[in-house]
Order: structure tokens, then sequence, then C-alpha cells
């Protein structure tokens, strides 16, 4: 059975060729990861603190990359907002890939009546949009980032399920399982030491291309105001609040959290491409 | 397997999928904590009129398949029921309001099939300087979400040049036009992106197989072997992707009609969301994947028309 | 005129320290049945390739491919293509991956000499029909699609349309190897008719010796980039007189040796990342001497119309193949 990961189309076709972008994307990547966990020693200002007589100022030796319109200092928002902007989508990750896990594993090992049922659920997930499902349980619950993020997660989960549950059905055919059955190994015990582990790779391959599209989704959602709370940095609520300030002229405190979400977005997907593809042909 | 045979095997497929759909969309709604009542007024203080109205519309007494199963019929008719913040038949609010989405959505769609494919065919037939280009320009646009295109182009192209009306859905057909520009490149942008990328590597497959050789020993000249062999037979991959360009689109119209305050059915989807109108978000998310499931039925149908190794039922589709 | 004049063609690989061809002289008349025979990796695919100036990217040729006189790998773009729609045309090996699984057969029959200008539809049409009877098939395929049709089936059908032009010279490239025992014996036979009513000049590459023997007039033996030994099918076949065509007929299975073993060839074909000194043979030879390992042989007239190059071919003078 030929595995493959599901790429969003289009990414599949980085190739080898890209070596200075990839190094240049996985240096970003460090660094915005980096910013993210130092942040509150590494901001020169409270994000929160507003100043109206500095506001839509440009850069100065107070505020580095200028504040937004409400006064309050770029730089600061934009290493604190680092945090939920990554934070949201990493909490996707974890739980799709482990739910994923677990429901494509059922579903391979079981087989019957379980694997159509989950396959069945599968295919109504796919015609689900991520944004379209988060906005639905938004809407129920109210805004906030945990809500959004398990909805997120519901919605990637199919990906990597479906994934798990060709590669266990594959794995299952191994001689070794049937060896590990026969000297009264349970099935719990043969998937966690070794079913699990051996297909790990790939599966986290395709968990690292579903972060960028996370961070976009959920950066979309805090734009809305339905995301994070209205108080907490946030690269999208950043770029809503930005929206104002282009109106009046000054763009900077609008284009700079911008460029981190884009900038973000791409090194995450060219890292998780090339990562992938590594995987896909080391198992060939 | 005759053609009818599959369309109606599909459309019940269809119906059972939209089923299930319905059924996440309306159990939604009872997922919320607390009771229906308190969700369904989420705060808004409510006389015992208006309260016994709620429990007339939703049947609150009825056990919750019975309730489902009414909200079903209802909406089989095309009743969605009444918005909480507007007041008036979701339906009625959903006509008014889906001619702008739709008009922005096909202006989107023209230039993202037109764009991609374009760009596509470009850097898989040029190839060198060309192809670098429009790989990092594509890769860029795939990182960027539609709402920060939105704010970018708003910033530079009509607050800095003035060339285009910065928000506003406009009057009439020109107006219209003009005012959706900048919103449908927006939306466009990533899709473009990820059409080039596919148009790109399935005509890079096309190119280093066989019968494209063949067609050259035979002495076609290099116009018609891209034409008629190369981008002809990338045609069928790029379908596939039919469905996820329209579904995108039409999920993007929230962050992109509240970004340039068009009056549309993704703006409404915001404001609802925002309020906790329930019945407009049911209607809104029911469309949205009733639209997904008919565009892949669509491509499914089309497909054996520009591949004719793909017969019906059996599908080749990217998910 | 010959239909195919290749004189000492040598083509160069980027990335490789010798040339993947090393002056390979060549002829093909009119009406001629030609066999190429070589192990894979030998250049006789690039040798027939070169015939229309389909060379791998990169490749920088030296020499001269005559195709009616005219050199293949001089002439204009314009020129090339005409020669492609018309004097020359190939028979690819697998017939499923030559033709366009998205285009109907009339389609690919047609379109060389539509695109090029040679003829209109309804000519092109009413000649594609023809040389479908000529293969045996009828027209009705012509509103097929390649997945409708058989491997034999489809081989005919590119065989059909390599015929579209007139072509003086048919290269076919391991045309019979990717289809099954009947339909290869099938190909074979129809070839050998074609040749006869369009009297064209057959290049039948092939790493078959039997079919080789049995299909051409005369017969090259190819090893690493250079032609080991050349002659008619007959006397090649029965008296070899280079030691890699002994060995290679050694190592062909044949029903009428009863109990006989296979004699596989020991070592490996030099690889292309190594210069060569001497035959290109001589690492694998029995006879090898210092003087092969020194000085390429030159081809040497054994008899009329057969060459061997090789230093020692009058130990082999005499020998008949083990049969």
């Amino acid at each position: 059975m030929s595995v493959a990961l599901t790429r969003r189309p289009g990414l599949a076709a980085l190739r080898t060729g890209w070596g200075p972008l990839h190094l240049l994307c996985l240096g970003f990547a460090a660094v915005v990861v980096l910013a993210a966990l130092l942040a509150p020693w590494l901001a020169p200002a409270d994000p929160n603190a507003v100043d109206l007589g500095g506001a839509l100022g440009g850069p100065s030796a107070d505020h580095l990359l200028g504040a937004d319109a409400a006064g309050r200092d770029t730089l600061s928002r934009l290493l604190i907002g680092a945090r939920t902007s990554l934070l949201g989508p990493l909490g996707v990750v974890v739980f799709s890939t482990v739910g994923g896990i677990v429901v494509g594993t059922l579903a391979a090992w079981c087989g019957g009546w379980l694997d159509s049922l989950l396959s069945r659920s599968t295919e109504l997930v796919f015609a689900f949009p991520g944004l379209l499902l988060a906005v639905l349980i938004v809407s129920v619950y109210g805004e906030g980032l945990l809500a959004p993020v398990l909805a997120l997660a519901v919605a990637y989960l199919p990906y990597v399920s479906r994934l798990t549950r060709s590669l266990v059905l594959a794995e299952r055919r191994r001689p070794y399982v049937s060896a590990y059955q026969v000297q009264g190994h349970s099935a719990w015990q043969i998937c966690r030491r070794h079913v699990i582990p051996n297909i790990a790779p790939v599966v986290l391959a395709q968990s690292a291309i579903n972060f960028g599209y996370a961070l976009m989704d959920l950066a979309g959602l805090s734009f809305l105001g339905l995301g994070v709370p209205a108080l907490t940095p946030d690269w999208g609520r950043m770029v809503f609040d930005g929206q104002t300030a282009i109106q009046h002229g000054y763009p900077l405190s609008a284009v700079l959290p911008c460029a981190a979400v884009i900038l973000t977005v791409v090194a995450f997907n060219v890292v998780g491409e090339r990562w992938a593809d590594q995987v896909a042909r080391r198992d060939r | 397997m005759s053609f009818l045979r599959f369309v109606v095997r599909r459309l019940v497929e269809l119906a059972v999928t939209l089923l299930g759909a319905s059924f996440v969309v309306f159990g939604a709604m009872y997922l919320a904590p607390g009771s229906p009542t308190s969700f369904l007024l989420s705060g808004r203080s409510a006389s015992p009129e208006a309260l016994a109205a709620l429990n007339a519309q939703y049947h609150l007494d009825d056990p919750f398949l019975v309730r489902y199963l009414r909200w079903l019929g209802q909406v089989l008719q095309g009743d969605f029921g009444r918005s909480i913040t507007y007041r008036t038949d979701v339906a009625k609010l959903l006509g008014d309001r889906l001619p702008a989405t739709l008009l922005l959505v096909a202006m989107a769609l023209v230039v993202v099939v037109v764009l991609g494919l374009l760009l596509g065919r470009f850097g898989a037939v040029r190839g060198g300087a060309t192809d670098s280009a429009i790989l990092v320009s594509t890769t860029l646009a795939i990182g960027t979400p539609s709402f920060v295109a939105a704010v970018l182009l708003q910033g530079l192209f009509s607050v800095k040049l003035g060339w285009f009306p910065s928000s506003g859905t406009g009057d009439g057909l020109a107006d219209m036009l003009w005012h959706l520009t900048l919103p449908a490149i927006a939306l466009a942008l990533y899709l473009i992106g990820m059409l080039a990328r596919v148009t790109r590597s399935a005509m890079l497959e096309e190119l280093g197989s066989e019968h494209v050789t063949v067609a050259r020993s035979r002495g076609v000249p290099e116009r018609q072997v891209i034409s008629r062999h190369v981008f002809r037979n990338a045609l069928g991959t790029v379908l596939t992707t039919g469905g996820l360009i329209v579904s995108t689109l039409l999920v993007c119209t929230i962050l992109v009609e509240s970004a340039f305050s068009i009056g549309g059915v993704g703006q409404l989807l915001e404001l609802a969301t925002t309020t906790k109108d329930f019945p407009t978000v049911q209607a809104i998310s029911l469309l949205i994947v009733a639209l997904f499931m008919l565009v892949n039925l669509v491509v499914d149908l089309l497909h054996p028309l520009v591949d004719p190794r793909v017969t019906l039922g059996s599908r080749r589709s990217a998910a | 005129m010959n239909a195919l004049d290749i004189q000492g063609l040598r083509l160069q690989l980027p990335g490789t320290a010798r040339p993947v061809l090393d002056g390979v002289d060549l002829t093909v008349a009119a009406g001629e049945t030609v066999a190429l025979v070589g192990e894979s990796g030998s250049g006789k695919t690039l040798t027939s390739r070169s015939a229309l100036r389909l060379l791998p990217p990169g490749a920088r040729a030296e020499g001269k491919v005559l195709v009616a006189g005219e050199d293949v790998l001089t002439m204009d773009a314009d020129r090339l293509r005409a020669l492609r729609t018309g004097q020359a045309a190939m028979i690819f090996q697998d017939p499923r991956a030559a033709t366009n699984p998205l285009r109907r057969i009339g389609d690919f029959l047609t379109e060389s000499v539509t695109l090029a200008g040679k003829m209109n539809r309804a000519e092109a049409t009413e000649r594609a029909v023809s040389l479908l009877g000529a293969v045996g098939l009828g027209p009705e395929l012509l509103g097929r699609y390649p997945g409708q049709l058989s491997g034999g089936m489809l081989q005919r059908v590119v065989i059909a349309a390599a015929l579209m032009g007139d072509p003086a010279l048919l290269l076919a490239d391991e045309a019979t190897t990717a289809l099954d025992v009947t339909s290869q014996a099938e190909v074979v036979a129809l070839l050998g008719r074609l040749r006869e009513q369009f009297g064209t000049g057959l290049l039948f590459v092939t790493h078959d010796l039997g079919l080789a023997a049995a299909i051409s007039d005369r017969v090259y033996v190819m090893y690493a980039g250079r032609i080991a030994e050349v002659g008619p099918a007959a006397a090649l076949f029965e008296h070899p007189r280079h030691p890699y065509t002994a060995a290679l007929l050694a190592a062909t299975p044949r029903p009428d040796a009863p109990g006989g073993r296979l004699a596989a060839i020991d070592g490996q074909p030099p690889d292309l990342r190594q210069e060569l000194t001497g035959c290109a043979f001589a690492a694998r030879c029995p006879l090898a001497t210092e003087l092969c390992r020194t000085v390429v042989p030159e081809p040497v007239k054994v008899s009329g119309g057969h060459l061997a190059a090789c230093h020692h071919s009058d130990q082999l003078e005499g020998s008949t193949a083990r049969v």
C-alpha cells in the first residue's frame, strides 16, 4: 500500500536545491521560538501599557519599533504576542497528533465496524474547513484560546488519523508483529513499544506541516476578535489593531505583525516540508 | 457503472454526509455550558413572553432528537429560523447578503484559476531563474493568510495610493466590481500560490514522461507539446483541488469581508459569532459545507471528462 | 544513399570521464534491416536516438549522423522537425508509456503530420486508417483511448504512427521487449512485412541475440560505447570473431542445447566515471594481453563485410559459437 503524507497541495513541490532557504527558515523558526520562550525577559516594556501621547510614534529610543494607535510598544507586543501565536498552534498540533494516532491505530488494529465508523466520521470532518469549525465552536463557547484550539485539533485530526491508519495497517502485516503476538504480548504492548515508535517520524512530519496552517487559522480567529481574550497580545489581534493605524497613514504597527505572521508560517512550512521529504526518502 | 447510477449514488452519499454535518451543526449548540435558553439569550434580558416565544420556537420541552428532526424539516424547506440579533428570518438575511459574497468569491476564483495556472505553467516550462522567482513568490503567497493580505493591500492601494476604496460593497455592478477588486485579490493570494505549485509539479511530472519525448521525436512543435500533452495532462490533478479551493474561498470571506467591511455572508458570520446569534451561524455553516460537497460532486463528475483513465466512481481526489 | 550513416559519433555526457559513445560507425542501407545488440548501458539506445537528435540534456556530440544524406547534428530546428515528421521515425520500447493516455488513438496517429502542416486532417485520417489496416487493426480504433487497447495492439498503433510520415528510416528501440511472447512474434513479423512493403531501412535495437539473428541482414555488436563487431547476421553468429560476441552467445539460453550450461560473463561493464585505456572488454576477456590494456583495437576486416575490433580476433578464426 502506498502511504503518502497529506500535504496541503502545492507545498509538496519543495525539494532539494533549497539548501540556503531551508537553513534560513530553520534559523528564523528557531529565533521565533527562542523569542517566545524568553519574551518576558526580552520585552523592553509592558506590552499593555497605554501611552496615548506616544500613539503611532515611529521608531525611537523608547520604542525601538514604534508604538501602536494606543501608544503600546510594538516590539514588546510582538515578543509577548509570539507566545500566544505559537502556543495555540502547538496545542492544535499536540492534540491532533495524539488524537489522530489513537483514532488511526484503533481503526487499523480493530477494523470492522469501528474502522468504518471512524472512517465515516473522518469524511464528515473533512467537509468542515478548520476555520469554520472553530467559528462554530467559538459561537457557542465565546472567546478564549482553548475552544478554538480544540476545534482546530478536531479539524486537523483526520489528516493524522488517516495517515496513521494506513501506516499501522502496513506495519501490522510485518512478520515481527505476529511473532510478538505468538509470544503472548498484548496488542497494547505491541502498539506502544513497536508499532507507534516505528511510524512516529512520518506522523510527526505530517504534524509539522499542520503547524503552519494552524498558526494561520488561529491568527485569523484572533484577527476577528474570536480567539485570544482582548487584552492578550497576539499577532492576529495586532494586525486588526494595526488597521486603524494604517488608515491614519502610520503603517508600521500593522506591517510588523503582518511580516511576523508571514515569515513564521513560511519558515515552519519550509522546515516541515523538508522534514517530510527526508522522512519520505528514508522510507523508500 | 452508468452515469445516472453514479450520480444517484453520489447524491445519496452527499445527503448522508450533509445529514451528519447538520447533526454536528445542530448539536454544537448543546455543547454550550448552561441551559439552551440561557445560551440562546446569552446575557440578554428577556421578558417572560420572549422566553415563552423562544421555548416555542426551539421546542425546548421536546426530546433532543425530536427537536433535531423538526429543525431539519424546517431547514429542508428553506426555513433556517429567526436571527436573534437581527430579528428577521435568517433565510432573508442570507438572501440579501449572498450576492456580494458570491460575486467576491467568483472574482477571486477567476483570479486564482487564471494566475495560478499561468504562473505554474510558466515556472514549469521556463525553469531557471523564472522558476526560482515563481517558487519564492508562491512560497510567500502560501504563507500569507488572507486577512494579512487584506490589511497590507488596503494600506498600499487604498490608503497610500488611493486607487481602490478601502471598505464597503458599492452599488451597481461596476461599482461593486471596483469595491471588490482588492478583497478578491486578498482572498485569492494564498490559493494562487497553492494552485501554481500544484500546476507546476503536475506539469514537471508530465514533462519527464516518455510520451512527451515521443511527441517531440515525432516533430510535434514544442508549443503544442506543452499545451496538448503536458498542460492538458496536468489539468486532471489540478481539477481535484477544486473542492478545497472553493471551500477555502468561502470560509476566508469571513476574514476578508470584515477587513474590508463588505456586507456579505462572511461579515454576517463574524457578527453572528460575536453576538452568539446561533441560528445564523448554523445556516451559514451548513451552506458552506453543502457548497463544498456540491463542488466535490461536480469535480467527480467532470474528472472522467478530463481524464479518460478515471472512471466514474474511482476517485483520485486530493483531500 | 544510405538511410542512416553514422560516422565517428562521439557523445560526452556531463559528469563522466569517458564518452558514452566513442567513435561509433554504423550504416543502414535503404530497405535493409540492421540489428544493434548489446547489454543495457552499452550505448545502443543513445546511438539510435542520435538519429533523431534525441540527446540527453547537456550532451556534447561529435561526428556525423547522416539521415538520407543530411547531418542531423548540425541542422536547424525547423529542418530537424521536418525530418522527425518525415524521413525518420522511432518505435519506442513501452507502447503504454509512449502514448499519451489522455488523447485518442486517432489524435496520436495524426498529430505529428497535421501539426507540421504536411497534411490536412482529412488526408491524415485517411492515411491513419490505411496504416491501421496495414498493421492489422480496424478504423474503429481511432476514437479509442490507449488505456482501452492491449499492449500488443498499442504497439501496432505506435508502429502505424511511426509510418505516418512515410519514413525512409525506422528506428525500433527494444520495440518488442515490453510485449508478451505471442505479440512479440506478431510485431516482429509485422515489421518485416512493412519493411518490404514500404522499403524503409530498419535499425532494430535489442539485447535479444536470437531475435537479432532472426530478423536482421546485418548485426552490430556494441560494448561500452564502441562497436565491437559487425557483420552479416549468419556469419557473425556462427563464427564470432570478437570474444565479447562469443561470450554473449554463450550466455544466451538455447533450447536446442541439451543440458548446456549458461556461461555468465565475469565482471561488470566499465564504469562511465573511469577513463578507458585500450580495449573496453579487456578486463573481462579471457584472451586479453598487455596490448589489449594499452592500445584501442581498430576494427579489422575478417571476411567480406565482417569486421571485429579485437587484437586477437585471429585466435577465434574457425571458431563456431557453442551450439
